[in-house]
């Protein structure tokens, strides 16, 4: 069993960083990873960077509460749960799952639990900087809650 | 002594990052009203419309949660990670 979960300052390598989830380990039949980009676009405005705040000790914390979920779920075999901090620009990989398991179905629906449970459960922040200069926290979606809260239902 | 940490939104609003309050109240739902107390800007963080989540010692706790000497209260707004 393989398990990373990681909060990090530096760019992030996603495509490097899936390869361990699986590596070397020859149970594993599939692996679903889900990487979430900065886009330059946000409610209409162009969007030039954006900056993470967290809660250092609590989101560690909390991601690895939801990663251990998704094990007491779903028989896996690798989860790899990372994610930026501080200033990124479009483009730039914000946060990677990637999970492992002997057949892709486990695979696709703890992926999927993962970051519907990171959206609402894991204290992260964003701060946008418009290209004409303006600063703004990014609102919550309450499609983000309904994401969860199906996950609530199904447990 | 109790801290208590301010986030994001919050901790610009209140002008804040941190404090330490060496009188607190019992619960997490009395420290909310006793914050609200203090007026102004407070009063419109912690008794307005927006959501104000709060952890105590880095996990999510609910308003009836008890307080006690060394705890760490968090407090922020809805979560945009991800």
């Amino acid at each position: 069993m393989h398990i990373e979960v990681r909060v990090q300052a530096e760019p992030l390598d996603a495509l490097a960083e899936t390869v361990p989830v699986f590596s070397g380990n020859t149970a594993v039949g599939g692996v679903v990873s889900f990487i979430g980009l900065m886009r330059d676009l946000n409610q209409g405005d162009a969007v030039a960077t954006m900056t993470l705040e967290h809660y250092p000790g609590m989101t560690e914390k909390a991601l690895r509460a939801i990663v251990d979920e998704a094990l007491g779920r779903w028989d896996l075999l690798g989860v790899r749960l990372i994610h930026r901090v501080g200033e990124v620009r479009p483009q730039d990989p914000i946060v990677l799952v990637a999970v492992a398991s002997a057949h892709r179905g486990e695979a696709f629906r703890a992926c999927e639990f993962i970051i519907d449970y990171l959206k609402t459960r894991a204290p992260f922040w964003k701060r946008e900087q418009t290209a004409d200069g303006r600063a703004r926290w990014v609102d919550a979606r309450s499609s983000d809650d309904s994401a969860a809260a199906e996950w609530e239902r199904k447990s | 002594m109790i801290r208590i940490l301010f986030f994001a939104s919050l901790r610009e609003r209140l002008g804040s990052a941190e404090e330490t309050l060496q009188e607190y109240p019992d619960s997490l739902g009395a420290l909310r009203a006793q914050l609200a107390a203090r007026g102004g800007v407070w009063s419109e963080v912690f008794a307005g419309e927006q959501r104000v989540l709060a952890a105590v010692n880095q996990e999510m706790a609910p308003a009836d949660r008890a307080l006690k000497a060394g705890d760490e209260v968090g407090f922020f707004p809805p979560v945009t990670g991800g």
